[in-house]
């Protein structure tokens, strides 16, 4: 996925303006003090959190899924089985919960491990 | 058949002709050959089927990275399975290596050919989990066998790396 179109994604909808006063100190050792700046904060910040979701599969493998886990989230083994049975018994696990952007990347390279993985936002 | 891990690589010997036919079948397996079901299983909807501006976005920007990423994969597994090219006298007692650094390669091209052949075959979870469905009477008998047999190939190379 591109830096740009991560950027894209994750900074839909309208942005939170805030204003900013700054004093600056020139050459001749004044201050003075600027306009008012404006600054932009993506709705990304304040959006909320996205949920990594793998809904069961009958044909991975357990010890696999354990191992994707592991490597994609960096989960110790007893975690990483854990959210396994999860799958397995009830059908999904939640794997990861936070801002969209990161939630993408793991949807992303948990489908390169050919998982059923999907994005959710949280209700 | 016999399989073990010899320093950095591992080492499938005793293939009788049979089995080394089912591994050089990995590549083709693995293929979805325009079967949509395949297609769509290899390459999931992100928000199954939500969120329509961003699964658009996916299939343009993250399905392509995803195909080669399943493409190099099956490359892989084909240069290896050159070892095992040659009439069927030859293929007797052949010996297959993999090298240590292809593993995910293998791992990941045999997850493929499984999903795909379970796919395309419309097997039920019933079907998948019953391991000892035999004698192969049919194609759809040989296609299960060879998920199964794949399967088994993965939790060696997965127990190996368990180390």
């Amino acid at each position: 996925m591109s830096r740009e179109r991560r950027r894209g994604v994750g900074c839909r909808a309208q942005d939170k303006d805030t204003e900013r006063t700054t004093h600056v100190l020139d050459e001749t050792g004044s201050v003075t003090t600027a306009e008012p700046t404006k600054e932009t904060r993506s709705e990304e910040d304040l959006d909320l959190p996205w949920q990594v979701v793998v809904h069961n599969d009958p044909v991975n493998l357990m010890s696999y899924v354990t191992m994707v886990f592991q490597r994609v989230f960096g989960y110790p083994r007893e975690k990483a089985e854990k959210h396994m049975l999860e799958v397995h018994q009830k059908g999904r696990s939640i794997l990861w919960a936070g801002m969209r952007e990161p939630a993408e990347l793991y949807v992303q390279q948990l489908h390169g491990y050919l998982l059923l993985a999907t994005l959710e936002k949280l209700s | 058949m016999e399989i073990c891990r010899h320093n950095d690589q591992i080492e499938i010997s005793e293939l009788d002709p049979f089995l080394a036919e089912l591994l050089r079948q990995i590549p083709a397996s693995a293929s979805p050959d325009g079967v949509s079901a395949a297609e769509e299983r290899l390459f999931s909807s992100p928000t199954n089927g939500k969120e329509p501006e961003l699964c658009a976005e996916w299939k343009q920007y993250v399905e392509p990275e995803l195909r080669r990423l399943f493409q190099s994969a099956t490359e892989t597994v084909t240069a290896d399975l050159e070892q095992l090219n040659g009439n069927e006298k030859s293929l007797v007692n052949r010996t297959l290596h993999i090298p240590a650094k292809h593993i995910d390669a293998w791992l990941n091209a045999l997850n493929q050919a499984r999903l795909v052949i379970a796919v395309k075959n419309n097997f039920t979870e019933l079907e998948l989990s019953d391991h000892f469905r035999s004698p192969i009477g049919s194609r759809r008998d040989l296609s299960l066998f060879q998920i199964n047999f794949y399967g088994f190939l993965q939790e060696f190379i997965l127990r190996e790396l368990d180390g």
